[in-house]
């Protein structure tokens, strides 16, 4: 079976160590993770953890089921129909054209967000492989440095 | 209530009715043992290494029924305890293991004797906790014994710093647990039962695959019943043995170990591919996790049961399956288990036999790892669930005399007999003072032949005869070492000598050593080679 890309968020009790058991669930039983962002749920004693991961449907099922054995955790969902995004910010050099950038940002939902005397940063926020795309876009303007966020995703 | 740290800890095992704590002392955990001195409520019993003192609170768990206690202290204490929370980990044995940790303010300093417990303890463990207020060690302790013994059972691992022990709090220990994220699914689907019945009563050829989990949630009777109900025949996993009594006629025999694992099932596209599969298990992640079921039921399986008997009663026709039944007593014929005796030695499947016969029901059963390990599932008589305790998932050598101990402290009035190889003793032989200290007569039956058997059975089979690091020629006298310790000890040669000492053994008040000298060569059948399937299942060897 074809290792598919699957986005599975997991709510967990916010306490000590929680990450590590979800972490260390997924290299224990050698489960790949592409990418992973955490964060509390407001108003709540849980946070959310969106985990990227391939695997055939075997294992994604097992590692959904291995998840929810973990006492801390509340509800596991394996995402099939979501809106997914990620953000990701590049510095670049203050030689390139301003416009230029402004407009290919825009194109990928973000913009210019701070200018310096050597550098500006241009973010962008969207769905991962537009992320991509973009990341593959602004090679022209020699960006010096790329942060890319995991994932977050919300059932449609 | 406001106590101490260590206070409500004696306090909290008194509230889960703990007769006895398996443990050894040491810095971090001092706070804790002072108490222990104070109390009177429970025993608490020195175990010569701290490896030790969770197997034998392992084996008063498979015992009972009940969660063992074991209390080690930070650092050494800890990591020698590590290998009983995986053994326990892997056969769902209900644990809670304490340990002390160094003081909060110490913590990440690579203080003396500190390591980071929680941490290694995570992987191995059904749920641990690092206690960093003495407010949360009640709750902590409260939930601790319900997550072991509920759902599929497990250890679970407590971390006290030392300064939370000393610390004054107020203890109230609730009656009830409250764990939103924590709700083991017990009854099974009504509609999955209902068609696994109707796919039963269909078949032509059903079998029940009995596995350990029938043990641990004390469905053993139903499953008697079920089976004479419906005249299903039955195989055992390893970690089932005694559901059904040894000379039940329905039960076919052993088959490997440990549910759908990879020793069970050989190559996985040809493990019974043309069967429909109804698997009952308490845990949704081993429903198909290597073999796929056609009727997943996540329950306890003596729920399960409950909803299916009923059902069964009406749709399942017993007289059905009389050709099956006939095939199979065909198949046993063909190929019954069985071993011949040639030569002088004993042979160590006649020695299982004879324990058997002489002791039967009487006698508990330990075992530690190996060749003697496979023998006794097989020779044995089995006669009830909980006779039988044995390292299955891990293959812990060194697991079979303490656990033998935590047997003995839970069923004094049957003998408790650990079956054990010359490799395997010496891994825990330490444990001859405990024994003599607190009572506990424990017979050692070493099936002694010189060699690491069952890793010598592969080098020969597989490896050309290359016996690398598995000849045990040099060895200790092991009638002197049962007696250097206070126990009693027999060599043995003959099949009289071996009657007469165990007899004795028997009538002696004190741990013993009865060293059985077998031959050397004998070989475990029927095995199959690691990834092959199991029609190539060796059913026969004549070492030439």
């Amino acid at each position: 079976m074809e290792n598919a890309r699957r986005v599975i968020s997991v709510i967990v009790l916010n306490e000590a160590s929680v990450l590590s058991r979800i972490v260390g669930l997924f290299s224990g039983r050698g489960y790949n993770i592409e990418s992973l962002t955490v964060a509390p749920i407001p108003d709540s004693k849980y946070s959310r953890i969106t985990i990227v991961t391939a695997g055939s449907l075997r294992v994604i099922e097992q590692i959904t089921k291995q998840l929810h054995k973990l006492i801390p955790v509340l509800k596991v969902y394996e995402h099939a129909d979501l809106v997914e995004k990620e953000m990701a910010m590049v510095k670049i050099p203050m030689n390139e054209s301003l416009g230029d950038i402004e407009a290919l940002a825009h194109a990928y939902n973000g913009r210019i967000v701070n200018v310096g005397s050597d550098t500006l940063i241009a973010m962008v926020a969207d769905e991962p492989s537009r992320v991509g795309h973009f990341l593959e876009a602004i090679k022209r303007f020699h960006p010096k440095e790329i942060v890319r966020s995991g994932s977050v995703a919300l059932e449609r | 209530m406001q106590i101490s740290g260590a206070q409500m800890v004696i306090e909290a095992l008194i509230a889960e009715e703990v007769e006895v704590v398996f443990g050894y002392p040491g810095g971090a955990i001092m706070n804790v043992y002072d108490e222990i001195y104070k109390q009177r409520s429970f025993q608490h019993i020195l175990t010569r290494h701290e490896q030790a003192a969770v197997h034998a609170a392992e084996g008063y768990a498979k015992a009972t029924g009940k969660v063992g206690v074991a209390m080690i202290t930070s650092g050494p204490g800890f990591t020698n305890g590590v290998t009983g929370l995986a053994d326990a980990y892997m056969d769902s044995i209900p644990l809670v293991v304490i340990s002390g940790q160094v003081p909060m303010s110490l913590i990440g300093t690579d203080a003396f004797q500190e390591i980071d417990a929680v941490g290694i303890s995570r992987p191995c463990t059904k749920h641990n906790y690092l206690v960093t207020d003495a407010a949360d060690l009640p709750r902590v302790l409260k939930e601790a014994f319900y997550i072991a013994r509920t759902g599929r059972p497990g250890p679970v691992h407590v971390d006290i710093p030392k300064d939370v022990t000393a610390q004054i709090a107020t203890f109230d220990y609730s009656k009830e647990v409250e764990l939103e994220t924590y709700k083991p699914t017990t009854k099974g689907n009504a509609r999955q039962i209902k068609k696994a019945i109707e796919a039963i009563a269909a078949a032509k050829r059903p079998l029940l695959y009995l596995g350990g989990g029938i043990v641990s949630s004390g469905a053993a009777d139903l499953v008697r019943e079920f089976s004479k109900m419906t005249q299903i025949p039955a195989v055992e996993t390893f970690m089932a043995r005694g559901t059904l009594r040894f000379d039940d006629p329905l039960l076919i025999s052993m088959l490997g170990m440990h549910g759908f694992d990879d020793r069970v099932t050989g190559k996985l596209s040809e493990f019974a591919k043309n069967a429909q599969i109804i698997h009952v298990d308490i845990d949704p992640a081993s429903v198909s996790k290597l073999v796929h079921a056609h009727y997943p039921i996540v329950g306890d399986v003596k729920n399960v049961l409950e909803q299916m008997m009923p059902l069964a009663k009406e749709q399942i026709d017993p007289v059905r399956y009389a050709p099956w039944l006939n095939t199979i007593a065909n198949f046993n014929k063909l190929h019954p288990l069985s071993y011949t005796e040639e030569g002088d030695r004993l042979k160590p499947q006649w020695v299982i036999e004879r324990i058997g016969q002489l002791l039967g029901d009487k006698a508990n059963i330990s075992t530690d790892v190996g060749q003697h390990q496979m023998w006794t599932a097989q020779f044995y008589p089995f006669s009830r669930p909980r006779q039988w305790v044995s390292s299955g998932g891990l293959g812990t050598m060194g697991f079979g005399f303490p656990a033998a101990l935590g047997v003995k402290r839970a069923d004094p009035e049957r003998v408790s007999i650990n079956i054990t190889g010359d490799g395997s003793i010496l891994m825990n032989i330490q444990e001859l003072m405990t024994a003599v200290e607190y009572k506990l007569p424990v017979i050692n039956v070493i099936l002694n032949n010189n060699f690491l058997g069952m890793v010598r059975q592969w080098q020969t089979l597989f490896y050309d005869k290359r016996h690398s690091q598995t000849d045990l020629s040099i060895q200790p006298d092991f009638v002197k070492v049962a007696e250097a310790f206070g126990g009693v000890g027999y060599r043995v040669t003959t099949k009289e000598e071996f009657d007469a000492a165990l007899k004795d053994a028997v009538e002696k008040n004190v741990v013993t050593i009865i060293d059985v000298v077998v031959n050397r060569f004998e070989n475990v059948l029927p095995m199959v080679p690691a990834g092959g399937s199991l029609f190539n299942m060796m059913l026969e060897y004549k070492e030439k």
